[in-house]
């Protein structure tokens, strides 16, 4: 692990490991992984409309990202965050709901797949445009700030790509001009879409942009689920402490393309036998067996436990109606007498 | 006494944070003893400490944040140093704060204000209209005052409106219109004004070319021509039914703009009158915009890049005859 936090400020020492986490994380990436495996096989079938954009290979990351976030705390999570996403709260139904375009979803046919969120339970709704929900996140915090909320936090992740958004930038610098509590997540999974790192950026080491931001930066093994709670767990914790904004930058192969229509054909042979490209699930299952966590058959009816959950989930959210075109309400404001009155 | 435009704005964001502890200004150098480029916040951050904050050069991060507070109940008020930078924010206003609401059923109660258009020698780049940009894009109100009572007004009824407001307020107005005082209870949001009554032409204009309009009118008024002038008030929504009532009266429609010809405001003034009032014009419907260049810098081309109350007249005449 590299730190580019301030000296004397180790603060993610090795004793502040978390095997009581390691089952509960390694179950929401087993759920995740068990509900992308699904959704891929629905995709493959015809029955989604629109992408499906996975997080294989990032699970670990992810659940680190939602686990230690609370309630009243804001996650703005990115594409590959199925993981983070079940960790911080978000129900398995409305995941389907969305991929399948029930009207009963949080979004309700009007926006799809990883478009989705519950602004008013702290998941925030991402954009595709990279980079743009990092300064949402703050304003989010200073909210909290001025009403009087203490103790929050916000985190946000994004990838190696779009940390070379000018938005991000401008997200990095003004949350750390704010000196909100914010913690961003990037993972470096070494292509964006189809660009490998080195057509991306030209530093040596990304997170060492985190002290020109006046952020606390960490880089880790991103497939390693103890690292990625340790000090993702310990960045949460400094925000909430009132430390300056942190950075994690998480080193890992995407598994997948960026989406199910993407083959990935341009992935090198050479890199799929990098150290970062192991599959963060594996390990984390090896570990948890290794350090007798978890027996072999706990484990299989943890597997049985996810596929049931997820069939519940798809199967609810097929039942339910599709939008309807001709009932819809046109409207894209909330003030409806001020809508225009075009034809 | 009388108020500027820039002042009544001044004053109602002094209002706002007096009314309302939601609200909060963020932009550009309008805090401390500064005040802002054109001094809409002057005084602002000492009466109201820690509500009113600068922040770095970054529109996309200023927009994304006030979203962001948004959302979570607070009333941000974003000043954009010119309307020509906004374009930096364009896709937090579009893409982020004009989708919300729609995608999620939480609505974005930000007000972004625009210096917008033209003095001379700002050129190219500080000074441009964006309005017909915003209006294009679902999810927005863009209002684009053109009178001191209505800066102060709108402004205000603006910032209590769920949605994200677009607020064009016209440099050029800032210190050429007076009034005596400030009215609390203007025209509703949304609905046109009949700035001057005529039977003979409808000119439909917005922000400062109704005041160019008005001149125009007085002049064909020596003429014996009476000119009706619609102002617009916020372009979107855009007064339809008042365009066409005034259409109905005058059976001729002149639209003015300052912002580039292709497209926005006056040809979607035009476009309605032409599909819903086609059988009320007496002759085409016609249009004045700025020129398709960028905006010059030297005083003598820009007078004739913008529309000015003599152009307007000359077309009115010409419009009159056909």
């Amino acid at each position: 692990m590299l730190q580019t936090a301030p000296r004397g400020k180790k603060s993610a020492s090795k004793k502040a490991r978390l095997p009581e986490r390691y089952l509960e994380a390694f179950r929401w990436m087993l759920l995740a992984r068990t509900f992308e495996e699904k959704l891929v096989s629905l995709y493959r079938g015809g029955q989604i409309t629109g992408g499906v954009y996975v997080g294989k290979g990032q699970e670990a990351v992810s659940v680190a990202c939602g686990l230690f976030l609370q309630r009243g705390d804001v996650f703005a999570p990115l594409i590959r965050d199925q993981a983070g996403r079940s960790a911080f709260g978000e129900p398995l139904v409305d995941v389907a709901r969305t991929y399948l375009g029930s009207i009963k979803g949080p979004m309700r046919g009007r926006d799809g797949n990883i478009h989705r969120g519950k602004p008013g339970e702290g998941q925030l709704a991402m954009v595709s445009h990279l980079g743009a929900m990092v300064s949402v996140t703050v304003g989010a915090l200073l909210a909290k700030r001025w009403q009087g909320e203490r103790n929050c936090v916000g985190l946000t992740t994004i990838g190696e790509g779009g940390m070379q958004a000018g938005a991000f930038h401008e997200g990095l610098n003004i949350a750390a001009v704010e000196q909100v509590p914010l913690v961003v997540v990037a993972t470096n999974n070494h292509y964006a879409y189809s660009t490998p790192n080195e057509r991306e950026f030209a530093c040596t080491d990304l997170v060492e942009r985190a002290i020109g931001y006046g952020f606390e930066g960490y880089r880790i093994d991103g497939t390693d689920l103890a690292t990625c709670l340790e000090v993702i767990g310990g960045a949460v914790k400094r925000a909430r402490a009132g430390r300056p904004p942190q950075l994690v930058v998480a080193e890992v192969l995407r598994l997948s393309g960026h989406g199910e229509h993407d083959d990935a054909s341009y992935v090198t042979e050479e890199i799929k036998r990098e150290p970062f490209a192991r599959d963060c699930l594996k390990v984390a299952e090896k570990m948890i067996v290794d350090l007798h966590l978890i027996d072999r058959e706990t484990l299989q009816s943890w597997r049985d436990e996810a596929s049931a959950k997820v069939e519940e989930a798809i199967t609810t959210a097929q039942k339910e109606p599709a939008p309807d075109g001709g009932a819809e309400y046109w409207c894209a404001i909330s003030t409806g007498e001020l809508a225009d009155p075009a034809e | 006494m009388s108020i500027t435009y820039l002042e009544a704005i001044r004053e109602a964001q002094a209002k706002l944070l007096r009314d309302d502890e939601r609200v909060f200004i963020y932009g550009q150098d309008v805090g401390g003893t500064f005040g802002g480029a054109f001094k809409a916040t002057k005084g602002l951050a000492k009466e109201f400490p820690g509500r009113v904050l600068n922040t770095p050069i970054s529109e996309d991060a200023i927009v994304g944040t006030a979203i962001g507070a948004a959302i979570h109940g607070m009333r941000p008020i974003v000043e954009m140093q010119f309307a020509d930078f906004s374009s930096i924010a364009l896709n937090q206003i579009l893409n982020n704060a004009g989708t919300h609401y729609w995608r999620t059923n939480i609505p974005v109660p930000i007000t972004v204000r625009l210096p917008s258009g033209g003095t001379k020698g700002s050129g190219p780049f500080h000074s441009q209209s964006m309005e017909s940009i915003y209006a294009h894009y679902p999810g927005l109100i863009v209002m684009t005052p053109a009178t001191v009572e209505d800066a102060y007004t709108m402004l205000i009824e603006g910032v209590a409106i769920d949605d994200p407001v677009v607020y064009c307020e016209h440099k050029y107005l800032y210190y050429h219109l007076k009034a005596d005082k400030l009215e609390n209870d203007g025209t509703p949001v949304g609905k046109a004004r009949i700035a001057r009554e005529g039977r003979d032409l409808t000119i439909v204009s917005y922000s400062a070319m109704t005041q160019e309009s008005l001149l125009a009118a007085i002049e064909l008024a020596r003429e014996g021509v009476e000119i009706e002038v619609v102002d617009l008030r916020t372009v979107k929504p855009l007064d339809t039914d008042a365009v066409l009532a005034s259409v109905a009266r005058t059976g001729r429609l002149l639209a003015v703009g300052e912002s580039f010809p292709w497209g926005g405001v006056t040809a979607e003034v035009v476009a309605r009158v032409a599909s819903a009032g086609f059988h009320l014009l007496d002759a085409a419907p016609a249009r004045i915009n700025a020129k398709d260049t960028p905006i010059p810098y030297h005083p003598n081309l820009w007078s004739t890049h913008r529309p000015n109350a003599k152009v307007i007249a000359e077309r009115a005449r010409k419009l009159l005859r056909e």
